[in-house]
């Protein structure tokens, strides 16, 4: 006994795989662009680029005509950690569990060379780079950056968050294909 | 400027005081270790003294030391001291200032806490303490100020790698 699996219920199975799969692109499509005008920075300010952060976030730059409109001061209220400053082997801890108590999907940018890579603070204390403990999505440059290199950084983000290629977007999408194998026995 | 302190000191502690100088008008006095406390008490109880204001302790390491500008045969060898403590001293009463230096041993770098004198050097010894190791004996509480706890060796002391990290968390995904 037993179903029979004829060549066109394959097909046709195939073809409503096909257009879930589209369906579901146009779903996450119109998620991703609600996401990137849409986004609640953390700032994670820990040394003097703060001030450019402020000057970013202030009227003349305006970070708000971008859609990260309110600086949230909970990460969980959060879904864009920017670390501004230098962050020490010290802080690490404190930076790691600050990113996992944000919410998901969330983005990182490193704001100025010390949190991209330490900077000048090649010792002891500082850490080589925020990336060392969290994954960085976008890195900007400069000691401290110009508000405009920011600008700049938030466009690249908000590509990347359209084209859902951000870290946890990736690790998200991965986790969810795992499942969905183990679900249906299939690799 | 305090050049009469350092007299004062001098002929009231001459056993204790192994040598005086002046550096950029500061007056410097080298202290014997074991005479320490007892000139640190003296000049904060003595009414021409009146040595209020702890300004800072903190530590020198002279390890392979070569001078600038100075005699080549001022350098640091093997078997010289090799830390210095530096305690500066204020009187806000009569607005004179002191420093002392104490001279210790690589092997034997302790000398005693100046703490029960001045509560500001609290903190300065600790910090001390945590950049050179330099124990401070009768310290209240001797923890390390700056670095974590799990943080080995003094990253202060010449000695200690310029590269060297010691991380408290890396990402798992990182190998």
């Amino acid at each position: 006994m037993g179903v029979e699996l004829t060549s066109t219920r394959i097909a046709d199975a195939a073809a409503w795989a096909k257009h879930v799969r589209e369906k579901q692109n146009i779903v996450d499509g119109a998620t991703n662009w609600g996401r990137k005008f849409s986004l609640f920075t953390y700032p994670f300010v820990t040394a003097c680029c703060g001030m450019e952060f402020m000057s970013v976030a202030a009227p003349k730059y305006d970070l708000a005509r971008f859609g990260a409109e309110f600086p949230r001061f909970s990460p969980r209220q959060s879904d864009l950690l920017m670390i501004v400053g230098t962050i020490t082997e010290k802080q690490g801890p404190a930076l790691r569990r600050v990113w996992e108590q944000m919410a998901e999907p969330k983005w990182v940018i490193a704001f100025g060379v010390c949190a991209s890579t330490g900077g000048f603070y090649q010792n002891y204390s500082a850490m080589p780079g925020a990336d060392q403990v969290i994954p960085v999505d976008v890195y900007i440059p400069g000691c401290p950056p110009r508000p405009e290199q920011v600008l700049d950084a938030l466009l690249l983000l908000q590509d990347r968050i359209q084209q859902g290629t951000g870290h946890s977007q990736l690790r998200l999408a991965r986790e969810k294909a795992l499942a969905d194998a183990a679900l249906t026995g299939h690799e | 400027m305090a050049k009469k302190v350092l007299d004062a000191l001098v002929a009231k502690h001459g056993a204790a005081i192994v040598k005086t100088e002046q550096i950029h008008g500061d007056e410097v006095a080298w202290v014997k270790r074991e005479a320490l406390v007892a000139v640190a008490t003296w000049l904060r109880d003595d009414a021409a003294m009146a040595f209020d204001y702890p300004v800072f302790v903190t530590a020198i390491d002279r390890l392979d030391w070569k001078p600038l500008n100075r005699p080549p045969s001022e350098a640091w060898t093997e078997g010289q001291p090799r830390f210095e403590v530096c305690v500066q001293l204020r009187s806000s009463k009569h607005k004179h200032r002191i420093r002392l230096k104490v001279a210790l041993a690589e092997n034997d770098a302790k000398l005693p806490s100046l703490t029960p004198l001045w509560a500001g050097f609290n903190w300065q010894e600790r910090e001390t303490f945590d950049m050179y190791g330099i124990k401070f004996e009768g310290h209240p509480d001797l923890r390390r100020i700056y670095m974590y706890e799990e943080f080995v060796g003094h990253p202060l002391r010449k000695d200690y790698p310029k590269d060297k990290r010691q991380p408290l968390v890396r990402r798992p995904d990182l190998a």
